[in-house]
């Protein structure tokens, strides 16, 4: 079989980094192919190389066997390529139909738009991918799966021949994943050859045909999921075996450090209390939206709590500010590291030392020798890959984004440490790094909370469970009573059956 | 620990030297060196020392607030109240005047009210978390309104001998008070922001104001310190442009805050924030000040002079951009 597409060499080169050197990918009519690799392997990369937002320095692009090039995003379109992405753009405040058309709408004779043959052309394409939405519905009236639709919808339009779909599942429920997986049938018979990116396996070998690893910007393998284990699969992409038990080390547990009682807050949770100790790490578990992330960002200042109290090593402290977090010894290492976490156009080593800055300037003047042995000490340790501690902290994977927030908090000497989310779309290399990491700060007598919606890496880690359900803490489990079915049960709010 | 296969990672790729060479500043200092040489050769009478110094005066007091707008623009934030802050410190140094306050009284109310007029934009911009170019347009009406009120068609003239110094005097031969100050605030701005960790902070919230709040940094703070600076650099300008003048208008200083945005965004200030230098916006202020000398030598009229600063600041904001889509 000809494949649709093609790319053969393909190298492309950021200051400082080489993201691609010389890969390859096949893309065949009909079926899925699985792009696996870890963060910074170059998935990214060849995603906007695909859509004509990048331009690859050497290589070739081959349509339907002839030899052709991407140069705008528009160019990319026109030859049937499209892409549905993690977060996908649309337009909240126009109609279904008019996000389906935008930029190709059938026109009237005087060039208006043609609203009675869009929305029936838009009818005529929900209807073949059986999603079962109103063309004239509002987009922001719509949940995050159906706009994914949507942007299915919109990529049928341009007659795509080529679909992209890079993490498409990530911010889908259970039931919506499957959903997408049914649609994801429908477009393989209708002979589109389908990307596929994606972090999770269940799902790499549910619905891919084909698969292709990237390491390090370089082309590893490719060959049929049916040919293909899922070990082997992963030492192809970390290039190592990689240990998946939890490294958890058995914990000598001391004194309490972080005393919480009774704190609250008007809309987001109420009464929670809880005893952190030196050498544990606390696991918050719960659904999205249970109020795990707000509770901690109270206790690290970014929001007031209307009520309740905490005491860091037995000393009452008032906290109405980051700053304030900070000086008592309680960092936050924060779940949207893009936004919250790392200050993407300032170098590494900035990033590391800023709230360390007291201790590596004097009087008020910056040491920059001072500056770069504090990054160069601790990137060391957390292992971090990247071309200089002078390079933009935006250009590193989102794995090495997170160890150099880590990095930061950890420069401070704190005596809490919170990590919300901490693996949350890293690849298995760093996620087994970051771990490895978490373990070794609880030994050192650090306590750690980590907020996880994983059950595995709740369980795998932690010494102790809270779980949050609405805002309250619902239940609390150690030793033996720490199981995934306890953890859901109480989540969710089903009682147990004494 | 993973660390067995810990790589070494250098700290640097460019030395600051070979980065420093390749800057905008470097292209725009040859864009100086090309505009100097241009005008000894146009006109015979501009390489006189005393007419270099003379026509320093059309760019220091805008320089002085520029440095302090420079800052304000890498943070993500800006003042176009700054002429109106001028107005009315000189406004209320001529009621002074009139009262019979002695020079350091005139002085001191002109920082003072600076600083006043600096921190009112502060608390509403950094306290109320207002859109600073809303708190500016709207504080350019004001304080420049009070001035109207106080003077209407009117003028404050006859300052004393003593306070013509800052804008009139020398510090030694060609040097005059306004240069030497300049040169000073110059050296005093590129501290602060290039060798402290107040000046990190600016440079930490241009990029990532949330990411600043979320590593403990107190991000109001900065941006209230950075009005106040700007409010008193203005103040200082008042003093010179008043002092140079000998009078006061409520029409002084009247399209200053235009020229002073331009001179920042000249010096290689990114207006997104996040991006610049004060040795950048100190070469621009060369920049404008010799375009508008060698012209005027030229007797080219003032209205035509705008036009020129006008496709120059686009020409040279534009090329570098031409140039990528070109070698793209």
């Amino acid at each position: 079989m000809q494949p649709v597409l093609s790319l053969r060499g393909i190298t492309k080169s950021f200051p400082g980094v080489r993201a691609l050197n010389g890969v390859q990918l096949d893309l065949y009519p009909g079926q899925v192919t699985a792009l696996i690799g870890e963060n910074g392997a170059g998935k990214s990369t060849i995603v906007k190389i695909l859509t004509g937002i990048y331009q690859p320095e050497e290589g070739t692009i081959t349509v339907d066997g002839r030899e052709t090039r991407f140069p705008t995003a528009q160019a990319a379109g026109a030859a049937g390529v499209t892409a549905i992405h993690q977060e996908t753009v649309l337009f909240d405040e126009l109609t279904v139909a008019e996000n389906i058309f935008i930029g190709h709408a059938p026109r009237t004779r005087l060039g208006l738009i043609d609203t009675a043959r869009m929305q029936a052309e838009a009818a005529r394409l929900l209807a073949s991918i059986h999603a079962d939405l109103n063309p004239k519905a509002r987009l922001r009236d719509l949940g995050i799966a159906s706009k994914h639709l949507v942007a299915i919808a919109r990529a049928l339009s341009i007659d795509a021949r080529v679909v992209i779909m890079d993490e498409p599942t990530a911010a889908l429920s259970h039931k919506e994943i499957h959903e997408l997986y049914d649609l994801v049938e429908v477009l393989k018979a209708q002979g589109k050859a389908i990307l596929f990116i994606s972090h999770k396996f269940d799902e790499i070998f549910r619905i891919a045909d084909r698969f292709t690893v990237f390491r390090d910007g370089q082309f590893v393998a490719e060959g049929a999921m049916a040919e293909v284990r899922e070990a082997d699969l992963v030492q192809m992409m970390v290039g190592r075996a990689v240990d998946q038990i939890y490294p958890k080390r058995p914990a000598s547990i001391g004194a309490p450090v972080l005393t919480v009682a009774g704190y609250s807050h008007p809309t987001e949770f109420a009464d929670i209390g809880f005893t952190l100790h030196r050498g544990e790490i606390l696991g918050f578990y719960g659904l999205v939206g249970a109020g795990r992330s707000e509770v901690m960002q109270a206790l690290f200042g970014i929001t007031k709590p209307s009520k309740g109290a905490c005491k860091i090593e037995g000393q009452v402290k008032v906290i109405r500010t980051t700053a304030e977090a900070v000086a008592a010894g309680i960092v936050y290492v924060p779940e949207d590291r893009g936004k919250q976490g790392a200050v993407k156009g300032l170098p590494i080593f900035q990033n590391v030392t800023l709230p360390s800055l007291s201790r590596t300037s004097r009087a008020g003047f910056l040491r920059l020798a001072e500056e770069f042995a504090l990054a160069r000490d601790y990137t060391a340790r957390l292992d971090l890959r990247a071309a200089s501690l002078d390079q933009d902290v935006g250009l590193l994977s989102g794995g090495n984004q997170q160890k150099v927030v880590i990095a930061k908090w950890l420069a401070t000497r704190p005596r809490v440490i919170i990590l919300d989310e901490p693996t949350k779309g890293i690849d298995i290399g760093s996620k087994a790094a970051v771990h490895d990491f978490m373990s070794e700060l609880a030994a050192q007598g650090l306590a750690v909370i980590m907020v996880s919606s994983e059950i595995p890496e709740v369980l795998g880690m932690s010494d102790r469970v809270i779980v949050m359900r609405e805002g309250r803490i619902a239940a609390e489990f150690a030793g033996d009573q720490m199981t995934p079915e306890n953890l859901v049960r109480a989540a969710v709010g089903i009682e147990e059956a004494a | 620990m993973t660390s067995l296969s810990t790589r070494h990672i250098p700290d640097r790729l460019q030395s600051p030297m070979t980065r420093a060479t390749r800057s905008w500043e470097a292209l725009l200092l040859l864009v100086a060196i090309a505009i100097f040489i241009a005008n000894s050769l146009a006109s015979p009478y501009f390489l006189d020392p005393w007419n270099l110094s003379d026509a320093s005066f059309n760019f220091t007091e805008k320089a002085l607030i520029a440095f302090a707008m420079a800052m304000l623009v890498i943070a993500g934030e800006i003042d176009l109240s700054v002429a109106s802050i001028i107005a009315l410190c000189s406004t209320v140094m001529g009621a002074a005047m009139m009262a019979g306050v002695p020079v350091w009284g005139l002085v001191a109310l002109g920082l003072g009210t600076g600083l006043a007029c600096g921190a009112f934009n502060g608390l509403l911009v950094a306290g109320f978390g207002l859109p600073s170019i809303v708190v500016t347009i709207g504080t350019m009406s004001l304080f420049r309104g009070l001035s109207f009120i106080a003077l209407g068609d009117g003028a404050y003239t006859g300052y004393p001998a003593g306070f013509a110094w800052f804008g009139q005097g020398y510090v030694w031969w060609v040097f005059s008070f306004e240069l030497v100050l300049f040169v000073v605030m110059a050296l005093l701005f590129s501290i602060l922001l290039h060798r402290t960790n107040f000046g990190r902070l600016v440079y930490v919230i241009g990029n990532n104001a949330t990411a600043a709040r979320f590593s403990g940094v107190r991000v109001d703070r900065v941006r209230f310190i950075l009005f106040l600076l700007t409010g008193l650099m203005s103040g200082i300008a008042a003093i010179c442009l008043t002092s140079r003048l000998g009078s006061t208008r409520p029409s002084i200083a009247t399209g200053f805050e235009l020229e002073v945005v331009t001179m920042v965004v000249l010096g290689g200030v990114s207006i997104l924030g996040g991006s610049g230098s004060i040795p950048g916006v100190v070469i621009a202020a060369l920049v404008m000040g010799l375009v508008t000398f060698g012209l005027g030598l030229l007797n080219v009229p003032g209205i035509v002079m705008s036009i020129i600063v006008g496709a120059l600041l686009i020409g040279v904001i534009a090329l570098p951009r031409l140039w990528a889509m070109w070698r793209r």
